[in-house]
């Protein structure tokens, strides 16, 4: 199976991209993915399991036990900072 | 009236005009009474530092999504007539408009409450981020109250 993983604002810059792709088993959580996050950015696997960052599935967030499935479009959110 | 204008739910780079909002969202119902307006704008100073620049980035699937979530719900909870919710992105000068949320309702009780509940909850729920540039550096806001 194959996940996008989408970075925003600050993890943007940490990151140096926009977005990675990974190659995930079946039954793959959040939480064994921010491994394989981890090995492209090494902060962002920490900050994810840390909860320092949101994680969002398909446009909601959701907790790190969540099972991903092919196709799936995952995104780190720093804490939201819109209006004024 | 041009189709932007129509859409109740924006994230746009360019500016807007309040009083063309207004206009357009007054013509979905003769009954509507009244009409509660919040206006966010770039201010100049944070903390005591004087900001040159606002930049916003934003998530555009999910922030188009958080957006429509507020404003089905501040409809449906407040009994609103409607409501329309435009946030800008990209850079933003002092002064300028930042967001606008119009809450429209038959008397001016519902408006008022939904209006402080939808920015609220868009500053709680809605995947934009605000990045200051001052004179010492360009900083990522975290959430304010």
């Amino acid at each position: 199976m194959r996940v996008t993983v989408k970075y925003f604002a600050s993890l943007k810059q940490m990151a140096g991209k926009e977005e990675d792709h990974f190659n995930v088993d079946e039954g793959t959580t959040l939480e064994q993915l921010s491994v394989l996050i981890g090995q492209s950015v090494s902060q962002l696997g920490d900050m994810v399991r840390e909860k320092k960052v949101l994680i969002s599935l398909n446009y909601d967030v959701v907790p790190l036990d969540t099972v991903v499935k092919d196709g799936d479009e995952i995104a780190l959110l720093p804490p939201f900072s819109g209006g004024i | 009236m041009s189709t932007a204008l129509e859409s109740k739910i924006r994230i746009q780079r360019e500016d807007f005009s309040v009083t063309d909002e207004i206009e357009a969202i007054k013509k979905s119902s003769r009954n509507i009474g009244g009409i509660t307006c919040f206006l966010g704008t770039g201010r100049e100073l944070n903390k005591g530092k004087n900001i040159v620049e606002l930049n916003f980035d934003h998530y555009p699937q999910m922030a188009e999504k958080k957006l429509a979530e507020i404003r089905e719900k501040s409809i449906k909870d407040f009994g609103l007539i409607d409501m329309s919710i435009i946030h800008r992105v990209g850079n933003i000068d002092i002064g300028e408009n930042i967001v606008l949320i119009i809450a429209c309702g038959e008397h001016r009780q519902e408006t008022f409450k939904a209006c402080e509940w939808a920015i609220a909850e868009l500053k709680r729920t809605t995947p934009i981020w605000k990045r200051e540039t001052t004179s010492t550096g360009e900083v990522w806001v975290q959430a304010t109250p």
